[in-house]
């Protein structure tokens, strides 16, 4: 009876004071609802779309453009071989329980993830550093193996947040960060709630409270935002009714891309999928544009090869694997199939390659490729697919950024295993000098898309819909994240 | 009675044996590994290992069987592999939104059913036979998710009486929870309803053709009193089994109806446990549904005997 009194009083003294001031708080919409709260020990994005820079903050944190900037690290040194990295935290910084934040906190937290035991989904990100000390209270070292280019971004992952010894018990009911918001409650299935921490150590956030509300079904998406039940859904799930929100004045729809390059994965050890000049021909018998038209209803860029084309160092390489029925024809009759063959197509959930499948399997049959369509679930997916390697054809979106390197991996899904390339990638692991850098990325893009590991089809763009009144929300999606910290409503 | 009692219940032991066999080996031949599925496409091999061995999958079929078994019959139903937290939490919490929609949408059913159902029969072949028999046709033929669709469209979107869907909480009264799952029992109730008036129309129809209602009459009781005392009790046998269908169906079945109005029920829950491998919680809530319409039958066998004392001999 004192909570229901407690909570109705509550509720009156937030209806007054919302009555008193301008509107400072915000429902989010959210397909997916997290496993848990701890972003250092799961894949799932749904977390990081929670917690990443409004409740947990890393070393290095993502810019709305995708660019690395300094989090808790104020300023770092690198010395001269690459090999040792000096961070110099920022002073004041406080977790949400009131303890400070130091450069043992940063130890911990990169030695839990990199610890036998770790379970995170990430460990790669952390693979060549070999130790990590305490200099003082804000000077962190941490000693790689190898030159890495790459840490400076790998620490700006949901998966390197800096998390406290003290609170990792119950890290995924209660998470504790150093964020510009704070966890307050989680009702299971339904809704998670965020309140301003008002102990920040920079520039606070402008809301009061953040809620994200789980709504899985696209239908139901579109009726609560068309009721205004939700203020703003990122990740809007059904494209087809992007149109009636942009000709509402009520609505704002904002287009950006992600680090998803949506591709046709085929497996490169598998009969006759291993011939080059089949894939080649697979390759040209894909007409991208309408896989993005009808699968897509227009939203998505070509790619040719597997890197994000708003990445400076991305290379066009579409004309590569131009549309072109008849050469894919010839390449087949070339390879010993003039009359085509069968292959499996295992279709994950996802609309893009559930209805991409369709319409690629219908572009495949016009040049005498014949697919065998199973839908799967994800963890049919993961097992049979991504485990197994029992398929010939798959549609997948690979969501991480700047992943190109899973192609050095010959034991991943797809089974591409090219010494050349796998030279290119240490080459490029070691190597710090940005114009270098750009070089060999340039050489890896071409080397997977001359051997045509893939069909590379789109960039998997994403729809932000949300109250026109809403300002500060990223468009682009270069980690997955709704960063909140610098939304508000304009009066 | 006691009897009958002993042999009910023995039965339901049996059954709920039997239930919980089938429930866990047919989870166990389905593919999937949970831990895959929660690191996802980077995952490295030593990790998945650490995390199949700290949530027990490295354990043997029949150590787990046993260890799920012993600890629900303690009233332990195990931690949730994708969610961390006890998986009794997690149903409890469902069964604050899943039994008050149920047994809702079951009143608002039995609420139109009875006197559409009896009134038909009463006045059999007139207009409102005609009227109520169509009705229910329609209400049987309308897919219900589709008629939620249509509700929230005009209700929620256009008139703006309701939200178009979440749960408001119970924290803030009785009559905020129940106006937010208005929608969702309206649109369970409708097939519920209409399956249930013609159940209950030709419940009437045949009991009011029997010899005692003649006698009844008869003996001077005219149509409405006949009807009262004596078809109306016989008629409740077909309409309790029906009833207790629905409502077993109500508590697990509503999981379209919950995804319409984003209702975080116990559907929701089995289904998202689903595709997410997460098997304790699809064991454990579905045992809980097996045992929850196993005591429904059991309580309407309960009530056949108090309708019908002729079966409390047997």
């Amino acid at each position: 009876m004192t909570l229901l009194a407690r909570h109705g009083l509550a509720g009156i003294i937030l209806a007054l004071a919302g009555m008193a001031q301008a509107q400072s708080e915000i429902v989010i919409g959210q397909q997916l609802e997290p496993p848990h709260l701890d972003p250092t020990s799961a894949a799932a994005g749904a977390i990081d779309q929670v917690v990443y820079a409004n409740v947990f903050e890393g070393l290095t944190r993502f810019g709305p453009d995708g660019s690395v900037n300094p989090g808790l690290a104020e300023s770092w040194e690198i010395s001269d071989d690459g090999l040792i990295y000096t961070f110099k935290l920022r002073q004041g910084v406080t977790f949400h329980d009131g303890s400070t934040m130091d450069a043992a906190d940063v130890k911990f937290t990169l030695d839990r993830a990199r610890d036998d035991m770790s379970q995170n989904a990430q460990k790669a990100l952390f693979e060549g550093i070999e130790s990590v000390e305490v200099v003082d209270d804000l000077t962190t070292r941490v000693t790689l193996s190898a030159a890495n280019g790459t840490l400076l971004f790998n620490l700006a992952w949901g998966d390197a947040v800096i998390v406290a010894p003290e609170s990792i018990g119950e890290i995924k009911s209660d998470p504790v960060g150093t964020g510009a918001f704070r966890f307050d409650d989680w009702v299971q299935g339904d809704r998670i709630t965020l309140l301003r921490n008002d102990d920040y150590w920079g520039t606070p956030a402008q809301l009061d409270r953040v809620t994200f509300k789980f709504i899985s079904d696209p239908t139901a998406a579109f009726a609560a935002v068309m009721a205004e039940d939700v203020d703003v859904f990122p990740t809007f799930p059904a494209p087809e009714n992007l149109p009636q929100f942009q000709a509402d004045p009520r609505f704002q729809v904002l287009i950006g891309s992600t680090e998803g390059e949506t591709i046709l994965a085929m497996n490169n050890q598998m009969e006759p999928l291993n011939n080059v000049k089949v894939r080649e021909a697979i390759a040209h018998a894909i007409d991208r544009q309408a896989v993005i038209d009808g699968a897509m209803f227009g939203l998505g860029t070509p790619i040719g090869t597997h890197f994000a084309p708003h990445n400076p160092d991305y290379v066009d390489l579409t004309g590569v694997s131009q549309y072109d029925p008849d050469l894919a024809r010839a390449l087949l009759a070339q390879a010993g199939f003039p009359d085509g063959f069968t292959t499996t197509l295992k279709l994950p959930p996802p609309s893009y390659a559930r209805r991409g499948g369709e319409i690629i399997a219908a572009q495949l049959r016009d040049v005498g490729i014949e697919t065998e369509i199973s839908n799967l679930e994800w963890a049919q997916w993961l097992e049979e697919v991504f485990k197994g390697k029992n398929f010939g054809l798959t549609i997948v979106s690979h969501t991480e950024p700047f992943d190109i390197g899973i192609y050095a991996r010959p034991d991943y899904y797809f089974q591409y295993d090219n010494p050349d390339f796998q030279a290119l990638n240490d080459a490029l692991t070691q190597e710090t000098s940005p114009a270098m850098r750009s070089d060999i990325l340039i050489k890896m893009q071409r080397t997977i898309a001359e051997d045509y590991v893939n069909g590379y089809l789109f960039q998997l763009a994403t729809a932000t819909v949300a109250n026109a009144k809403l300002r500060g929300l990223w468009t682009d999606l270069p980690t997955q994240a709704t960063d909140m910290t610098g939304v508000y409503w304009e009066e | 009675m006691a009897r009958y009692l002993l042999n009910r219940v023995t039965s339901l032991i049996v059954s709920l044996w039997v239930a919980s066999l089938v429930i866990f080996l047919s989870l166990e031949v389905v593919p999937g590994d949970p831990a895959s599925f929660m690191l996802g496409l980077n995952a490295q091999e030593d990790t998945l290992a650490a995390l199949r061995e700290e949530l027990g999958l490295n354990k043997g079929m029949i150590e787990r069987y046993v260890s799920w078994v012993s600890g629900m019959l303690a009233g332990d139903f195990g931690i949730s592999y994708t969610y961390r937290t006890p998986v009794a939490e997690m149903i409890g919490e469902r069964l604050w939104i899943s039994l008050p929609l149920a047994l809702y949408a079951l009143t608002l059913s039995t609420l139109i059913a009875f006197p559409a159902g009896i009134w038909a029969a009463s006045r059999r072949g007139s207009w409102v036979d005609f009227t109520v028999m169509g009705t229910t046709q329609l209400g049987v033929a309308i897919p219900n998710f589709w008629f939620a669709m249509l509700m929230v469209a005009v209700f929620a979107i256009n008139l703006r009486w309701f939200s178009a869907g979440g749960f408001a909480g119970w924290e803030d009264g009785l009559l905020v929870g129940l106006k937010s799952l208005t929608l969702p029992a309206i649109a369970l109730a409708l097939p519920q309803a209409s399956i249930l008036a013609r159940v209950m129309r030709s419940a009437m129809l045949d009991t009011l053709g029997e010899d005692y209602i003649r006698t009844a009459r008869a003996k001077g009781l005219n149509r409405g009193q006949a009807l009262r005392r004596h078809a109306l009790r016989n008629a409740m046998i077909p309409v309790l089994t029906i009833i207790g269908l629905q409502f077993s169906f109500l508590l697990a079945g509503a999981i379209i109806i919950e995804n319409v109005f984003f209702l975080p029920g116990l559907g929701q829950l089995v289904f998202k446990a689903i595709s997410a491998r997460d098997l304790i919680v699809v064991e454990s809530v579905v045992m809980l549904l097996v045992f929850a319409v196993i005591m429904v039958n059991f309580a309407v066998d309960l009530a056949y005997a108090w309708v019908d004392p002729r079966l409390r001999g047997r």
